[in-house]
């Protein structure tokens, strides 16, 4: 800037003169420019007040009833007037109707997270049921694994209720010392 | 709610209103609008409520107001350009860029005359600037769109509430019809109903029988369109 002020400064007598007119423009000019810069910086812009928080409504507005009602598509044809229509139409009678089956059996069906949570908590259960005395007594001291039961399912039920049974009184008493 | 299914005037407040457990919104349809947290009718006729928390009002209306992504049926008026206006029974009429139909490029125009009709939807309607309208969905297919083949047929208009009421899945009129007469109809939420048959006969019949069945439930109008079938069939 220093320099550039220093080049323009010709004397006003030569800057008068004829050929010198256009430089006379071009310097006006840079001088403009540079002015408007320092005027007009980001600063100018910004508003020197805490920002508005907009509250939330808790209402949501809508102008069609296209969200409200089921409506169809507007464009029917029917015993083959329009073949290109009717094509379509039956396009989207599947499409719905697939949606449609595809949303009952979700309902009626059990869902995969249902089932896993089901699962993890029944086969400890059962595991034990199977499991032999001593590998029980093992596990016991062991934190077990549902895998680790699963892997010791053996098929002598009757001997094994018994077992059971007394594994649960010896693991009552010291809950009840304590 | 136990005020649903009951007549509002505009004006009265509504209180109560069932909120969605997931996000605790309301979803407020026409004829109903929110002011500070209290709900006004602005629209006479009946609350209507769909689980889990949707509100309107459906009320009697032959005003059409242009509302984004709704199906109209439209009349081009005039060209200018490259875009041709198109009558929709708003407030002003919409526009319609001759790109917006499918397959339609710089150099091939599609062939469009004026007083022609054209299914569209909305592309953008606001209060302050005109609607736009196109005949191509997202994809750039027209799907159903587009130019009405205007050789034959016949148009008219009905209120937006009897528009609502032909276009609702129960609707059994066009059904009934459609398994004895071949016919072609389209069907704008703007009001218009095109329709064409066989013969200006079986055209004027089935007009005839979509304008009488605004107030009808199900079991009338099977009755009228058993006489109608009839009538024609020379009975």
């Amino acid at each position: 800037m220093m320099e550039a002020q220093e080049k323009s400064k010709l004397s006003k007598n030569v800057l008068q003169m004829k050929f010198m007119r256009r430089s006379v423009v071009r310097l006006d000019e840079e001088q403009n420019a540079e002015e408007e810069k320092q005027t007009i910086d980001d600063e100018h812009w910004a508003y020197d007040i805490p920002q508005l928080k907009a509250k939330e409504s808790k209402f949501q507005c809508e102008a069609s009833y296209l969200p409200f009602e089921d409506l169809v598509f507007g464009r029917m044809s029917y015993k083959g007037f329009n073949k290109e229509i009717e094509k379509m139409m039956k396009e989207k009678n599947t499409e719905q109707s697939l949606a449609e089956a595809d949303r009952r059996e979700k309902e009626m069906a059990v869902s995969d997270d249902e089932m896993a949570e089901r699962f993890t908590s029944l086969v400890g259960t059962v595991g034990k049921k199977f499991a032999k005395k001593r590998k029980k007594a093992e596990k016991e001291k062991v934190t077990e694994t549902p895998q680790d039961t699963i892997d010791t399912v053996q098929t002598d039920a009757p001997s094994k209720k018994k077992k059971s049974k007394k594994k649960k009184k010896e693991f009552m008493k010291p809950n009840e010392d304590e | 709610m136990e005020h649903v299914g009951k007549i509002f005037m505009p004006g009265d407040v509504l209180s109560n209103l069932q909120a969605s457990q997931k996000s605790g919104k309301v979803v407020l349809g026409p004829g109903l609008k929110c002011d500070n947290d209290s709900v006004f009718v602005n629209k006479p006729g009946v609350l209507k409520h769909k689980e889990p928390n949707f509100y309107w009002i459906d009320s009697h209306q032959k005003k059409y107001v242009p509302t984004r992504g709704e199906h109209v049926l439209g009349v081009v008026t005039n060209r200018m350009g490259d875009v041709y206006r198109v009558d929709i029974r708003g407030s002003e009429p919409a526009s319609l860029s001759f790109l917006s139909f499918e397959g339609a490029t710089k150099r091939n125009r599609p062939d469009i005359k004026i007083g022609d009709l054209v299914y569209g939807k909305l592309l953008c309607a606001n209060k302050d600037i005109e609607p736009e309208m196109v005949c191509i969905d997202s994809t750039g297919r027209s799907n159903g769109m587009g130019v009405i083949s205007c050789n034959g047929g016949f148009m008219f208009t009905c209120s937006l509430n009897h528009i609502r009421k032909i276009l609702s899945p129960q609707f059994n009129l066009l059904k009934t019809l459609g398994n004895s007469l071949p016919f072609e109809v389209a069907v704008g939420m703007n009001g218009r109903i095109w329709v064409k048959g066989r013969s200006i006969k079986e055209t004027i019949a089935i007009v005839n029988g979509l304008n009488s069945v605004e107030y009808m439930d199900t079991n009338e109008i099977k009755v009228m369109c058993r006489k109608l079938l009839d009538t024609l069939a020379g009975f």
